[in-house]
């Protein structure tokens, strides 16, 4: 297979932020000579360098206010970069907002026509897809009815179905793709997986690591407008987490400052060890546990996660009726999973001390990871191991 | 071997220059490329300009009737306080018909202008979320309004014949050239005020108030002649046809309003109209483009003013 074409050419892409404080004429002209003091301005994006090449299934991750989506607007011209450039080809469509453009007054045959004109269709090809539209979207007897009479869900449903019948080379969505009920979004989702293997390009913007996981075959992270990972999905989800986790703690140091105290409970370390046969692994997870001010009763949770970010188990040790050591000094507890019949792969477990009322005592996301090698048929996320019978 | 759909489409596009997203910002050149940009967006256009016809008297049992309303209450109310009550109409003769030119020609200015300046603002949902050339949205108001002028002109061509003045002369031909002039100038004038509406709220209620004012410096509900009188030639009635919208209400006087040319005097419009027209549409046509390039300079920042 040859090169793929590059479909976006991004290049030392910056643009920068300036926020007025005055807005009158009257603060404006009391203002004039000192206009700089009452001016802020930010870099939302500085020197991004990005090559998207056709066919691809980019997404942009990263916290709120860290430049993806202006990245995302910028690439679909809807904001003008202040050095820099981003050229293109191929046709576009920008899923920024369901339904940008629908007229509260007009029916929804009306915006359906609207709304892919805008989204660049002729009338011509409008017509074509009409049916293919109102099907898609499932809302045929109310087509005629006016949108404003229209339940939040009917709106988005036509919306989307819309947006994605525009055939486009490249699409930019912007965190609507759960919308609607859950046999809606599995069609979204089937939408999306029918444009990957037409070769069409994808940019997203999500929150969602399992999405992102589930869609991208690339993942950006953005960090302050500059890009901090490109590349593998499953490090850029790794290097998102690090991001919040050391968020959480600097806000937790702010809070503790006030507190001041050690927590009553708290992990020393984790480590997760796993023993495979051919049918299961066993996974063991050994606890060292500072207890330092003993509560009326604590218990230990943990949720176990893959690369991608798909949650697959949680569980709490409340309901295990264990007799944990509750006194102050320095513990060690065993959780042992035993039969897990996992699919090949490295995974993550989230670990935390809490009680039942919902109090956390300490909190250790990333805590341990473990390997599984393998063994069963095929692949997924479960081991299984199939017969055929013929008779 | 055939190619997949994900190969052909990666071939297609290799054959697709590379091209830079966002207008060009130069001042002088890509005047050219924003217009070949509306030209591939007239269709939305169209829908633009129907979706605010359609959704404006959506609901109202009246529906289009109610536009024309407004000029027909105004035309009685000028009509009795200037015509009967302070006696304008015994100078000018079919002084209905004369004031219904008039008040034609201002609606289509205002409507344009009105409309046009906040088209950018009110439309911010779109300009957002969505890229288009944003020319479209004054150009949608101007559409809008012309239609509105359509429909009133239909009505003043049958009130024409109605009462036996039908403009059936050579004079008609001014009526296309004073629109054209009014069209032009009053977009040159929805560009700039609804790019600059986006950066400084206060131009709306401006508008509102220069609209009032501008009302009394054109001849709708009196006539030239009155003017020439009172101005006499002086450099002050040549600063007052300077006003384009004051030429096009002239225009059209002269098309329509037969009892003017009737009248003999030929006070009732100035020297050499055509020229002063024709130099009219002209400096509107420079004045869109210019009006258009500051737009296009200011439009990059739309998206995060709004």
């Amino acid at each position: 297979m040859t090169e793929s074409p590059t479909i976006v050419s991004v290049h030392d892409l910056s643009k920068r932020f300036i926020l007025h404080k005055d807005k009158s004429v009257k603060e404006r002209i009391v203002n004039f000579g000192r206009a700089r003091q009452h001016r802020d301005d930010f870099w939302a994006l500085r020197d991004i360098n990005l090559e998207i090449p056709v066919g691809s299934t980019l997404g942009l991750v990263g916290h709120n206010g860290s430049g993806k989506s202006t990245l995302l607007k910028t690439i679909g011209g809807i904001i003008q970069p202040t050095t820099g450039s981003v050229r293109r080809r191929g046709r576009l469509a920008a899923l920024l907002e369901l339904g940008a453009g629908f007229h509260p007054d007009l029916t929804g045959r009306d915006n359906v026509y609207l709304n892919a004109a805008i989204l660049g269709l002729t009338r011509k090809e409008t017509d074509r897809y009409f049916d293919a539209i109102v099907d898609f979207s499932g809302i045929e007897s109310f087509i005629d009815t006016q949108v404003k009479f229209y339940s939040s869900g009917m709106y988005v449903r036509l919306a989307f179905s819309v947006a994605v019948h525009v055939d486009p080379d490249l699409l930019l969505v912007d965190e609507v793709l759960a919308v609607g009920d859950e046999p809606f979004q599995r069609k979204c989702m089937a939408k999306i997986a029918e444009f990957q293997s037409e070769g069409r390009t994808i940019v997203l913007v999500s929150h969602s690591a399992d999405q992102v996981g589930s869609l991208c075959d690339r993942v950006v992270v953005l960090h302050q407008g500059e890009i901090t990972h490109d590349g593998d999905p499953a490090e850029g989800i790794r290097i998102l987490r690090e991001g919040y986790e050391a968020d959480r703690k600097l806000l937790d140091k702010a809070h503790t400052v006030s507190r001041a105290s050690i927590p009553p409970y708290e992990i020393v370390s984790v480590d997760a060890t796993t023993n495979e046969d051919a049918d299961s692994a066993a996974i063991t997870l050994d606890y060292v546990i500072d207890i330092n001010d003993p509560q009326d009763e604590w218990g230990i949770g943990l949720t176990i996660e893959n690369s991608l970010g798909l949650h697959i188990y949680s569980m709490t040790s409340f309901g295990l009726h264990s007799n944990l050591p509750n006194t102050v000094g320095r513990h060690s507890v065993r959780i042992v999973l035993p039969n897990v019949r996992l699919g090949a792969g490295s995974y993550l477990v989230n670990t935390g001390l809490g009680n039942q009322a919902g109090v956390n005592f300490d909190e250790r996301p990333g805590a341990a990871n473990f390997e599984i090698v393998g063994g069963g048929y095929g692949y997924g996320l479960v081991r299984i191991s199939p017969d055929i019978f013929a008779n | 071997m055939s190619a997949s759909p994900a190969d052909l489409r990666a071939q297609r596009i290799a054959t697709e220059p590379l091209h830079t997203v966002g207008q060009q910002t130069r001042f002088l050149r890509g005047g050219t490329k924003s217009v070949r940009d509306i030209w591939d967006h007239r269709e939305l256009l169209g829908l633009l300009v129907r979706r605010e016809l359609k959704a404006r008297y959506k609901d109202s049992s009246l529906g289009i009737v109610w536009s024309l309303v407004r000029p027909l209450a105004q035309l009685l109310i000028y009509y009795f306080a200037i015509g009967q009550i302070l006696g304008a109409a015994r100078e000018i003769p079919s002084f209905a018909l004369f004031v219904f030119v008039g008040l034609t020609v201002w609606g289509l200015f205002t409507e344009i202008v009105a409309n046009g300046s906040t088209a950018i603002v009110t439309n911010s949902g779109l300009v957002k979320k969505v890229y288009l050339p944003r020319e479209i949205f004054p150009l949608s108001a101007v559409g809008g309004a012309l239609f509105n002028f359509c429909v009133q002109l239909v009505i003043l061509i049958a009130a024409t014949v109605i009462i036996g003045e039908i403009p059936w002369h050579v004079d008609l031909l001014y009526a296309p050239l004073a629109i054209a002039v009014l069209v032009v100038f009053s977009t040159a004038i929805a560009l700039l005020l609804s790019a600059l509406n986006v950066y400084l709220r206060d131009i709306q209620h401006l508008v509102e108030v220069a609209l009032i004012v501008l009302f009394w410096a054109s001849p709708i509900v009196y006539s030239y002649s009155f003017v020439h009188d009172a101005l006499a030639g002086s450099w002050l009635e040549e600063l007052y046809l300077l006003n384009p919208v004051t030429l096009a209400v002239l225009g059209m006087q002269k098309a329509f309003w037969i009892a003017g040319s009737a009248q003999g005097t030929e006070s009732n419009w100035p020297a050499d109209l055509d020229i002063r027209l024709v130099v009219a549409l002209l400096v509107s046509l420079v004045l869109v483009w210019l009006a258009q390039r500051v737009f296009s300079r200011l439009q990059g920042n739309f998206a995060q003013e709004l």
